[in-house]
């Protein structure tokens, strides 16, 4: 029973820390830029079939495909970030929803033509396979590695934001970015290095993720409701706040459908209105 | 009397004023020749009244998201949750034993208010990302009860087995479709009338007013939240309403009424057309839905990938969609005329 309840319990939290993979870049666009970009799932999905088709069309190794995926989303966004959402930062939240849902639809389109509407299948090396015992536990081995994972990034990312000297700007740039600007530091390009790295990171999440999320053409708007309520839980431009938020919905959710699999959906979506109600800036959100 | 009412009340005569010089208060000849295009469609295009019912339902459900949205500035990614809740509503009378049309409106449309009203306190707190959320979180939890509670709702199959009276007792609703089409005509006319009626009173200019600076309004002794309720629960009741139209003209309700597809569409039709004029909303269904129906040959993912293309395209270079592209080349028309 107990080891049961931990078992999920682990399940859980392998689950919310591959959403908060995912949904970090959205955090950082929401709270740098202030823009809402429900197109963000898109990246995630470009990174799960960037990972697929380098393993079964030229049989990379899954652990290889990861770094591509990563650069290969992060080259896309940066890209997109300079050509189109650039020209949106000043416009209203109801343009921004509208431009990113319509880009959002017009990837999903692409991927059917591209990939079909079927499910992708990924093969994990040997290494990740199974199960491992930690303290007695049966814990599975890729799930460990996931977390393995997101703790290593979220470190550096922290380390980054803390420590260093493009940290304290993205920073500042967060705080007042008229203010950042008129004392020397490039907010444009802090902009254009964040978004990328934000994409990269969904890519990063969307590959890791095949296993656990899936991957099929509708992936963006799956779990678009997801990702938007880690931010909106936890409060854009932080770390921290996603990091609690995406734990608390993973958790829950796995918890959820595994004791009280006839009320599904619900839980969630209860949760997340119940908590935006107490917090309507989210768990760790700055007033404005 | 407090300070910020007395301001108020100064100030009436003269929004009272401003009311009065809208060009909305008239009708003009272009409003008259637009309506009378459908009233045309039903005796020259009687093969395709099936289709024209269909849009002239989701016109209404578009008008009363204008008012939400177009209006009063909340964005709503789960109106269908109005939508659904009126088609359900309806719909269940209709299955047992009650299949009174206007009567089955009016109570989807108190239903569909009730609902909008007691979650408008939820919408109205927070700022764009949270109403967002909030919107999109309440309509997943109203198609998750539905598809949930299948022994009412039919779940996933529909429920099907609605059986309308005659309208007024004497028009069958017919196969062809001409009941349904001009019922919903008529009901369309009459919510229309009235929300142009309601966006030229004080209390829609006041609307406005929010939509543009929510800061200045209290400051001006308005509140905020009182309107936006308002707004909210006129809103759903009148998507409530369309919801019941469909419902008693196709005398089915699926799932997918409920759905977040249908939220997304509209607010694509709505924006295509224009937002916030009204006549957006009947203008951007109306192509929207006569495209679709076009191109259904087509597979659906294309559709739905030069949906998004438009979608951008309307973003980046046709702000205000239409209608406000046609207004920007009349004024610069007019410049030009003048010399």
């Amino acid at each position: 029973m107990i080891a049961n309840f931990i078992g999920v319990l682990f399940d859980g939290i392998a689950y919310g820390s591959l959403l908060f993979l995912i949904s970090i870049g959205l955090s950082v666009t929401l709270g740098l830029m202030n823009f809402v970009n429900l197109a963000h799932g898109a990246f995630a999905m470009l990174g799960g079939y960037v990972c697929v088709m380098l393993m079964t069309r030229w049989g990379v190794p899954f652990l290889a495909t990861l770094p591509i995926a990563f650069i290969a989303t992060a080259t896309v966004g940066a890209v997109l970030e300079r050509t189109l959402y650039r020209r949106l930062y000043k416009a209203s939240h109801l343009d921004q929803v509208l431009f990113s849902i319509g880009l959002t639809f017009m990837a999903i389109a692409a991927a059917t033509y591209a990939w079909g509407p079927s499910q992708q299948p990924v093969r994990l090396p040997d290494l990740l396979r199974g199960q491992v015992e930690v303290f007695g536990l049966q814990l599975g081995t890729y799930r460990l590695f996931l977390v393995a994972v997101v703790v290593a990034i979220t470190f550096a990312l922290a380390w980054l934001m803390e420590k260093t000297r493009f940290g304290a700007q993205v920073r500042s740039a967060v705080d007042d970015a008229d203010v950042a600007n008129g004392v020397g530091i490039n907010v444009n390009l802090i902009f254009s290095l964040m978004f990328a790295l934000g994409t990269g990171l969904a890519g990063l999440g969307g590959a890791l993720g095949i296993d656990v999320l899936g991957l099929d053409p509708t992936f963006p708007l799956k779990y678009m409701v997801y990702f938007l309520l880690v931010v909106a839980v936890g409060g854009a431009g932080t770390i921290r706040g996603p990091l609690v938020a995406a734990l608390v919905l993973g958790i829950f959710d796995v918890a959820g459908k595994y004791y009280v699999p006839q009320v599904g959906a619900f839980i969630i979506y209860t949760l997340m209105v119940l908590l935006l109600i107490a917090f309507p800036a989210g768990l760790y959100g700055r007033r404005a | 009397m407090t300070g910020g009412a007395q301001i108020a009340e100064m100030a009436r005569p003269r929004i009272e004023a401003m009311a009065e010089g809208l060009s909305t208060a008239r009708w003009t000849l272009t409003e008259v020749a637009f309506w009378l295009v459908p009233v045309a469609c039903f005796f020259l295009l009687s093969d395709y009244l099936v289709l024209g019912s269909q849009i002239l339902i989701t016109a209404l459900f578009a008008l009363s998201l204008d008012l939400v949205l177009g209006y009063a500035g909340v964005v709503s990614l789960g109106h269908a949750a109005f939508f659904g809740l009126g088609a359900y509503t309806a719909g269940l009378l209709g299955r047992h034993g009650w299949g009174e049309p206007l009567s089955g409106l009016l109570l989807a449309a108190a239903v569909a208010a009730l609902a909008g009203w007691l979650t408008s306190f939820l919408v109205v707190r927070g700022r764009d990302l949270t109403r967002l959320m909030v919107t999109l979180g309440i309509g997943l939890l109203f198609f998750e009860a539905a598809n949930k509670a299948a022994f009412v709702t039919g779940g996933v199959d529909g429920l099907s087995g609605v059986t309308m009276w005659k309208l007024f007792g004497v028009f069958r609703f017919d196969l062809g479709g001409k009941t349904a089409y001009a019922y919903s005509l008529v009901v369309l006319f009459v919510a229309f009338v009235f929300a142009r009626r309601l966006v030229a009173s004080p209390f829609g200019l006041s609307l406005r007013a929010v939509r543009e600076n929510a800061t200045r309004m209290p400051a001006l002794g308005a509140s905020v939240r009182s309107r936006l309720v308002i707004a909210y629960t006129i809103g759903a009741a009148l998507a409530g309403i369309a919801g019941a139209l469909l419902a008693q003209t196709t005398q089915f309700v699926g799932l997918d009424s409920l759905g977040f597809q249908r939220s997304a569409e509209l607010v694509v039709m709505l924006v295509l057309g224009g937002a916030g004029r009204l006549y957006g909303a009947v203008i951007g269904t109306a192509l929207f839905m006569i495209a679709q129906d076009w191109l259904s040959g087509l597979n659906p993912v294309y559709w739905q990938f030069w949906i998004g293309l438009l979608l951008v395209v309307i973003v980046l270079f046709a702000r205000g969609g239409i209608l406000g592209v046609a207004d920007q080349a009349m004024a610069a028309w007019r410049r030009k005329a003048e010399p």
